[in-house]
């Protein structure tokens, strides 16, 4: 299969909250294996736009096609069968508060995928194993780090065989020391192969990982290329300018 | 022209029923107020023996049925000499089961005002009573007053158990005339709306008090 | 003095064996009130502004008028009316039960608003449908937290089900009234009916206090949120 096949493709996709319009036509492309970053200053529509790309916010308008079909958002069969193959981490986790970490990967997989609870589990105790976490699955989200709980929302996700990985500033929330194992969590997927967009502040998975940077702003993609084209030495960006802010903030070398 | 005669009579009715109504809710009203201001106070501040009488009375009051206490002051008191009438009877019941409620809401605002606003009122040069009267009582009373108002509410509804007494008011005055006509769905669902209507219009009153003394920032929890 | 606790030592069983009718009330109308004050919670929440608009209706007509009208009006009225011949005990379960559904909608309500909007964009984004992020997500957290508010109710509608004598139910309060009637010692025996209802009133809260603990979620503080 080749690589520039999209397995993710949206065009035009607009969105407005009241008189305020976050997203002002969006198009986006992402191949089988790719991995897309957004970056941009917060209110520039990043999130708005992830969450249209699996529907959590409904778009006003726009297109999506997955794996070469349009998605037919309509339809809420289809809405949810589409959600399935699209995992999505949140900036704050949202690990079901009632369960336990375990509990909260069976969930999904008994009732969205209707395994039975032994193959669940068995699933379930993988992924955790994966993300490092095989000794915590009794535990409560309350009972865990900020770095734990998104791994296990990632072990949540990943359970789910997504096609796609969306990923909303999933390091944003954690405390700057637990910020290191949620990103090798992350690195491991990209080397993996796993498709990913992830709106992110953390330079080294900007720099690292991209395959294409995307910077937003004010609900339009302004800005769009390989780390090389827009991060280079030398060249003068939106991209670079932000990027620098950033780095004086958290000091770390781009 | 039945119809006629059995709706005059129904309001006419109704209308000396809400009167008498008004009549137990106001003062048990207040009444239950100055009774919960003061059984709060005592048991937010009062040393251990009265603190204990208080919670003593208010898990009394508000773990027995309404009903109990006034079959207890109208029917049984007179096993020991005591005759009330229905509508004084009714009045205590309303005034001693209300104010325990109050008491809750009153000793909860009260506990709830922290040590450091104490603290600064002291630090200012405020007296006790000073304090008490610029600092504490304007803020318990906002937090105390949703809860009081509900119970006034309440109220307004359990007022109706006084006809159980033979107390001729709303419901009183509606069930005789059902009786009297067999008309039971109408004349209820009439008497239903006359208590919506007072409700409501508490609920309102309620609701404007709330906005009026806004603070903004400073909530209820 | 003797006397009275004479009539109270032989009334007692007679007495006690109206728990069984008052708590028969009780359950069965906090199971009304449960189902229905859910579906309308959720209704209030989630549903179109029409079904808004008629659960609203629901908790201010219910709110509003006292219980004992509402009593009169569906067993005398009603009841009748629609052709339903309901006994005394199941027109107070009734009664009882659509009156609390109004009180728990408006408390489930408030859970369900209170929970991070997050939780249901989780279970959305796992592929749940909304019917299954509701079942499965939402309501076993908003049950958990609505407890308390719950245990009042209960105690609340333990206390009304005394109404139920006005219209003949062989609830405590009924027994009581039959046996003071008959005995003249109002006053003790009042009173000792009061007592049945402190003690039921108080080992339900009790109980429902332990359950509380028993489904409570470790290091989960609602407030917290």
């Amino acid at each position: 299969m080749s690589r520039s096949e999209p397995i993710l493709k949206v065009e035009n996709i607009t969105k407005s909250f009241g008189t305020a319009h976050i997203l002002k036509g969006v198009d986006l492309e992402l191949p089988k294996g790719g991995i897309k970053i957004l970056i941009g200053p917060s209110g520039g529509g990043k999130s708005t736009l992830l969450q249209c790309l699996n529907c959590l916010v409904t778009p006003d308008s726009g297109t999506i096609w997955f794996n070469g079909s349009v998605v037919d958002i309509q339809k809420s069969k289809e809405l949810y069968a589409f959600r399935q193959q699209v995992g999505m981490i949140f900036q704050d986790f949202n690990l079901f508060d009632h369960l336990t970490a375990l509990d909260n990967i069976i969930i999904a997989l008994c009732k969205v995928k209707k395994k039975n609870k032994q193959q669940a589990k068995e699933r379930a105790m993988v992924e955790l194993e994966q993300v490092g976490l095989s000794d915590k699955g009794h535990l409560y989200p309350a009972e865990l780090s900020g770095g734990q709980k998104q791994r296990v929302a990632i072990a949540r996700a990943l359970a789910m065989d997504p096609k796609v990985l969306l990923l909303d500033e999933p390091t944003s929330a954690l405390d700057p020391e637990l910020v290191g194992e949620v990103v090798a969590v992350i690195r491991s997927l990209a080397q993996k192969g796993m498709t990913m967009i992830m709106a992110t502040h953390q330079i080294s998975l900007i720099r690292n990982l991209a395959d294409e940077i995307l910077f937003m702003k004010d609900g339009l993609i302004a800005e769009q290329g390989t780390p090389r084209e827009l991060l280079g030495a030398g060249v003068c960006t939106l991209s670079q300018g932000f990027c620098d802010k950033l780095n004086e903030i958290t000091g770390e070398e781009i | 022209m039945d119809d006629l005669g059995f709706f005059r009579e129904l309001f006419t009715g109704l209308n000396r029923g809400l009167l008498m109504s008004i009549m137990l809710i106001i003062p048990s009203a207040l009444g239950g107020l100055v009774i919960g201001i003061t059984a709060g106070a005592l048991r937010a501040f009062g040393n251990a023996a009265v603190v204990r009488i208080g919670d003593g009375y208010a898990a009394l009051f508000r773990g027995t049925p309404l009903v109990v206490q006034l079959f207890v002051l109208y029917f049984g008191l007179p096993n020991v000499g005591i005759y009330l009438s229905p509508y004084w009877a009714a009045v205590t019941a309303f005034v001693l089961c209300s104010g325990a409620y109050q008491s809750e809401y009153v000793r909860g605002a009260l506990l709830s005002i922290k040590r450091n606003q104490y603290l600064g009122a002291q630090a200012l040069g405020f007296t006790r009573l000073q304090t008490i009267f610029w600092v504490i009582i304007p803020q318990a009373m906002r937090r105390a007053l949703p809860g009081c108002g509900n119970e006034i509410i309440y109220l307004i509804k359990y007022s109706s158990l006084a006809y159980i007494v033979t107390f001729m008011e709303l419901t009183g005055e509606g069930k005789t005339i059902a009786t009297e006509y067999f008309r039971f769905t109408e004349v209820f669902l009439v008497i239903g709306f006359y208590y919506l209507i007072l409700v409501s219009v508490a609920k309102i009153i309620l609701r404007k008090t709330e906005k009026a003394l806004e603070v903004p920032g400073f909530g209820s929890a | 003095m003797f006397e009275s606790l004479t009539v109270i030592k032989d009334a007692l069983p007679y007495l006690l064996k109206g728990s069984f009718a008052t708590g028969g009330i009780v359950l069965g109308a906090m199971l009304i009130g449960l189902t229905l004050g859910v579906l309308m919670a959720c209704g209030m929440v989630y549903g179109r502004r029409w079904v808004r608009w008629v659960v609203g209706f629901y908790i201010w007509f219910f709110q509003g008028v006292p219980v004992l009208v509402l009593l009169f009006l569906f067993y005398f009225g009603l009841f009748n009316y629609l052709g339903f011949n309901f006994t005394a005990f199941t027109s107070v379960t009734i009664v009882l039960g659509m009156t609390t559904a109004a009180y728990q909608a408006n408390i489930f309500r408030g859970a369900i608003l209170s929970l991070p909007i997050g939780q249901f964009k989780a279970a959305n984004a796992l592929g749940m449908s909304n019917v299954q992020a509701i079942i499965h997500i939402v309501l076993p957290q908003v049950l958990r937290i609505s407890i308390p508010a719950w245990s009042n109710e209960f105690s609340i509608i333990l206390k009304d089900s005394a109404l139920a004598f006005v219209i003949g139910a062989p609830e405590i309060m009924a027994r009581t009234q039959f046996v003071a009637s008959r005995t003249y010692q109002h006053l003790p025996l009042y009173i000792t009916a009061g007592l049945i209802y402190f003690v039921l009133t108080w080992s339900g809260v009790k109980g429902l206090r332990a359950l509380e603990n028993k489904v409570r979620i470790p290091g989960y503080s609602h407030q917290g949120k």
